[in-house]
């Protein structure tokens, strides 16, 4: 499987990132490099293996119906780059 | 979520009139079912709606560095009651999967939510439809997932808000089959999830806060095709603009096509002010959620004896209430149908039927009860003449201590003034004449009163009638029509 | 009293039960150290203030009978552990000026035991890289150098502030983390101690995250048992995090009797790479030897999925990361760059807060998992997974702990490996497999080789076995002899 220019604009378009075009073509050199070493996987027969989901044995941990938290509008906004009366605040969305 | 594509339904649904002849609608539905808990799915803070901005919030819910989620029990526990609430598949094993995608109001930019392993298999819905028919439809599954924040934009020009405190909210995404074939049945089958979901208390099914709200997923096809491309209308949030959506959703798909069109995949706005779908531009762009387990969470694995012990508390749900009053108060489907829309109505209807003619009981509470909350807009709830008062009405119409139409006189006063309907009708001597002497005064007198129509009355006997009215009101309305009748019958020499 | 930075975790402990010196005075001599040793660049953040306040307090406690178990220890925090109200920085540019309104269980564990804070320590960005080259804030030099050479060298990364200011005498320990090697790779080529503990031994909440199911805060320290005593604090049960065990933490100093005799220590074949340095056969076998004659019994094993360790790493981690940092978006905390609408806000965003290794990663991650390849990547290598988990449980039916070397060379200079991003990623070829099975995995420090420069050996042990990790690591390190310290080049 081989990444092309178009490929790392499409995956950088989808993990939010800004990429000059330039740097394009290099970035898919490099995720090729990087592709073409992880893909010695498929040397290893994995069709009766099943895939790790967790690697600690033990059951899901759970949580009480109970409200511990929150009521601290100032805390959970004051590092916000903008805001205004305790809204966070981001450059207008059209749905 | 992706919606099932297989339908179950084999009948063919009602068609629709198009240039070309006639179309066939095909409607899935994905209802988010806000579960009724205290805290969110995966924090402590509060899931309680309508609160300060970001007061609700938790380190958790806005996605600060470093924060991790812990699942409530509640909210897992709420989800197998649904699930056993829809006769599904409960699976024993489930997975947390990550939904990746970056908005303003998702803030840790995934959602938390069950992909290809959710905590609930196939169930079903039992629907019914005016006119006696009933329509399976199938549950393809339902799974837990957090729900989304808020942007506000129509607070500033240039900046959206953002409020987290919904973001992290228990949502029971319930996934239909494609099964349902009309506007009306769409309409019939969110109204019948939402009594199944407000009988099992997992949901409060408030469509006007967002407790519940639905994706609904429309194609259209030529009988007998095979299923065309749909459209999701997201996030609509009552049944009359299920029902509304669904309608113009079909029409300008059968119009596209029938242009020439093609119908594209997409993700549709419902606009109830205009009454349009329209595009989602701002998540026209193409998808690619990047599913994969959230490593934060491990499996859900269920006991088996817990989900047992949660099967143990299940309610009486409303099919088989509505089968039991059938049976016991040998109610007709319709008015048993009625009576189990809602649970409180249902028990309300018991309280009154209790000791007393079961048929009587909901004839009462249908017609009378009912009509009168409906034109006052309350609910069972708010009903100011209380069960036990009704019962008393039922009980003195059922002995023969008044009439239908002084019950509703007496009901009237107890609305309006309160009062117990036995003191009302005792105090104010709304008892029903059955006494035949007094019948007969009033008979004689009226009779002696109209010679001219006592003779025609014999060849005409629909004329009774115009006589009957005329002793009652002499009587007040409080002499037995079934009395009175019979008496006129035989002193007008009537025969039959 | 002249020299209270050289001390151990031990001695310092010793010395301030009995009184032989002040919290205050050992916060104040490392406060210097620090301060002479800015050269390094191993802080991100110094906290002279938090450290005095704190070691006040401990003084007192001190005097009234009222001591903690780390009373008056001061200690470094690698700047991946969010700290209430002090600046956390994640060694990148998009968290800038972040102060969590929070404290990370594994600080808020330290500090309630009476420990003192000196500052944010310097690490790879988002702890990706091997070499504390990745940071926004500059790499971080090794205190050691080449014998008469004075080419700077890489400290080993990710957590190379904490690795090169426990070796430089400026903390008595440090906190670090390790995703695919982060704490001991670092460790060794600077000639401490560290260790992996189990995954879920310690909480992770308040940790930033990189990847999930690899992330294991640990401690790192100038001895073994400075780290056993600092991991007997570290680890807890945290209900707030879903991956945390409930499990006893046990008094890991109790297991270190010094004996080791009759303990099966497995060889395992697979870590002699070719082309591996013979200083490194050499470390190893040395290490055999410590071991044989101290009574334990060497046996050959084989965990024949160890080369596809790395590959399946280099799948999972960026997959999970590329996730994780999806947070970083400008909304909520740290960096916003303008844009003209949303999308354009977080693409610039990212796109200047992020470093070059970073995005790197984050698009390796978003193109395995995105539509088509999530089977042929992202569920081969946990598969991948699966198979060397389950080399380590078959291994661990004939041996009660292994022996490695930990990273393949010593410490290389700064800007040598940077252009070849695999290249760099073999650094953790030795310690990444015991991420992904989730194993704890101490590094000891094993002497230095012929340049003067500091190597390390590895033990691995099975899940939640610490304790014979520390036993055993001890048994090397005093083999090994006593640690050289390097040459204080950099004070000023
Ligand atoms: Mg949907
Ligand atoms: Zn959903």
């Amino acid at each position: 499987m081989s990444v092309d220019k178009n490929t790392v604009k499409r995956v950088a378009k989808l993990a939010r990132l800004a990429f000059p075009e330039e740097r394009l073509e290099a970035m898919a050199g490099e995720l090729n490099r990087i592709l073409a070493w992880v893909e010695q996987l498929n040397e290893v027969d994995t069709s009766a293996v099943e895939p790790m989901t967790s690697v600690v044995k033990m059951s899901l941990k759970m949580r009480e119906d109970k409200v511990t938290d929150g009521g601290q509008p100032v805390a959970v906004t004051q590092n916000a780059p903008q805001g205004e009366d305790h809204f966070f605040a981001v450059p207008k969305v059209v749905e | 979520m992706t919606t099932a594509v297989i339908t179950t339904r084999t009948d063919q649904g009602p068609l629709i009139d198009g240039a070309t002849g006639k179309w066939e609608v095909i409607i899935g539905l994905e209802v988010h079912a806000q579960v009724l808990s205290k805290a969110k799915l995966f924090s402590g803070a509060s899931a309680e709606f309508g609160a300060e901005p970001n007061a609700h919030v938790s380190f958790v819910d806005a996605a600060m560095p470093g924060m991790l989620p812990v699942i409530n029990r509640y909210c897992v526990e709420q989800a197998v009651r649904t699930g056993l609430g829809l006769k599904a598949k409960i699976n024993h094993s489930s997975i947390f999967d990550r939904k990746n995608y970056f908005y303003p109001d998702l803030p840790a930019g995934y959602q938390i939510s069950q992909y290809k392993s959710p905590i609930v298999g196939e169930g079903e819905v039992i629907v019914d439809l005016p006119g006696g028919r009933a329509i399976t439809v199938g549950i393809e599954r339902l799974h837990l997932e957090q729900d989304a924040g808020k942007s506000l934009h129509d607070q500033h020009p240039e900046l959206s808000y953002v409020d987290l405190n919904r973001a992290g909210v228990a949502l029971m995404e319930i996934v239909s089959r494609p099964d349902l074939r009309s506007s009306e049945e769409a309409a019939a089958y969110l109204k019948k999830l939402r009594a199944i979901v407000r009988y099992l208390g997992t949901c409060d099914g408030n469509m006007e806060e967002g407790s519940m709200r639905a994706d609904v997923n429309v194609s259209v096809r030529k009988p007998g095709a095979p299923l065309g491309t749909r459209c999701e209308i997201k996030n609509v949030n009552s049944m009359r603009f299920v029902a509304h959506a669904v309608d113009y959703e079909a029409r300008r798909q059968i119009d596209v096509i029938e242009g020439g069109g093609k119908i594209a995949q997409e993700t549709r706005l419902y606009d109830s002010k205009k009454g349009e779908t329209r595009s989602m531009r701002s998540k026209e762009e193409a998808h690619d959620y990047r599913y994969f387990p959230d490593p934060d969470l491990l499996p859900l694995e269920l006991d088996v004896d817990w989900i047992a012990s949660i099967q143990k508390t299940l309610p009486e749900l409303p099919d088989d209430k509505k089968a039991r009053f059938m049976r016991e108060y040998g109610l007709n489907a319709y008015d048993a149908g009625v009576l189990v829309a809602e649970r409180e109505s249902a028990a309300f209807f018991e309280e009154v039927a209790k000791g007393r003619d079961g048929k009587l009981a909901a004839n009462w509470v249908v017609n009378e009860l009912f009509g009168r909350l409906n034109k006052e807009g309350l609910s069972i709830s708010e009903s100011p003449v209380s069960a036990t008062a009704n019962g008393a009405i039922v009980s003195m119409i059922g002995d023969g201590t008044i009439s239908g139409k002084i019950a509703k006189d007496v009901f009237e006063i107890a609305w309006t003034e309160g009062g117990d309907p036995k003191e009302i009708v005792e105090k104010r001597g709304l008892r029903q004449v059955t006494d035949t002497g007094t019948i007969e005064k009033a008979v004689d007198a009226v009779i002696a009163a109209n010679p001219g129509k006592a003779e025609q009355a014999k060849a005409k006997p629909a004329l009774v009638g115009w006589f009957v009215g005329q002793v009652m009101q002499a009587t007040g309305g409080k002499a037995n029509p079934q009395a009175v009748n019979e008496m006129l019958k035989a002193k007008l020499g009537i025969v039959g | 009293m002249s020299d209270l930075t050289g001390l151990t975790i031990v001695e310092a402990r010793d010395g301030l039960r009995k009184k032989s010196f002040s919290a205050r005075e050992l916060a104040d001599a490392h406060i210097k150290a620090i301060e002479k040793g800015r050269a390094l660049n191993a802080f991100v953040t110094e906290t002279p203030d938090l450290a005095r306040k704190m070691a006040l307090e401990s003084d007192r406690r001190i005097a009234s009978g009222e001591a903690r178990p780390l009373e008056g220890l001061p200690l470094g925090i690698k700047d991946l552990f969010c700290t209430k109200g002090v600046l956390t920085t994640a060694g990148s540019h998009i968290l800038d000026g972040f102060k969590p309104p929070y404290e990370s269980t594994v600080t808020r564990n330290l500090w309630d035991a009476g420990a003192v804070m000196l500052g944010k320590l310097n690490m790879d960005e988002f702890a990706m890289g091997s070499s504390n080259e990745t940071s926004y804030y500059g790499p971080v030099t090794n205190p050691w150098r080449r014998k008469g050479a004075n080419t700077k060298l890489v400290p080993g990364g990710s957590s190379g502030g904490s690795a090169a200011s426990v070796a430089a005498r400026m903390v008595l320990g440090a906190t670090g983390t390790d995703t695919g090697g982060s704490i001991r790779q670092p460790a060794a080529v600077t000639g401490i101690a560290g260790i992996k503990p189990t995954y879920g031994r310690c909480s992770r909440w308040g940790i930033v995250a990189f990847a999930s199911s690899l992330d294991q805060a640990g401690p790192m320290a100038r001895t073994v048992r400075d780290c056993a005593i600092m991991l007997k604090t570290m680890a807890s049960h945290d209900p707030l995090d879903s991956t945390s065990v409930d499990m006893r933490v046990p008094d890991y100093e109790l297991a270190m009797t010094g004996e080791v005799r009759g303990l099966r220590v497995g060889i395992p074949k697979e870590y002699r790479l070719d082309g591996m340095p013979g200083e490194i056969e050499t470390l190893w076998q040395k290490g055999i030897a410590w071991l044989r004659d101290a009574g334990a019994e060497i046996v050959d094993v084989s965990l024949p999925h160890t080369k596809y360790a790395l590959p399946a790493y280099y799948i999972v981690a960026p997959a999970e990361a590329s996730s994780n940092l999806a947070r970083y978006d400008g909304v909520r905390f740290g960096l916003r760059v303008p844009g003209k609408d949303i999308t354009s806000m977080y693409e610039n965003t990212r796109a200047a807060g992020f470093g070059r290794e970073v995005q790197r990663r984050i698009l390796i991650g978003t193109y395995v998992l995105s539509a088509g390849y999530y089977d042929a990547y992202y569920i081969k290598a946990q598969k991948l997974r699966s198979l060397i988990a389950r080399d380590f449980d078959e291994a661990f039916e004939k041996v009660d702990v292994l022996l490695t070397p930990t990273a393949p060379g010593p410490a290389f200079g700064i800007g040598e490996k940077t252009d070849d991003p695999i290249s760099m990623y073999l650094n953790d070829v030795f310690t990444v497999t015991v991420n992904l099975a989730g194993l704890p995995g101490l590094s000891v420090p094993a002497g230095l080789n012929d340049e003067g420069l500091p190597l390390g050996l590895q033990l691995i042990g099975k899940a939640f076995d610490e304790g014979t990790l520390f036993r055993v690591g001890e048994v090397i390190e005093k083999a090994a002899g006593p640690t050289s310290r390097p040459q204080a080049w950099w004070e000023v």
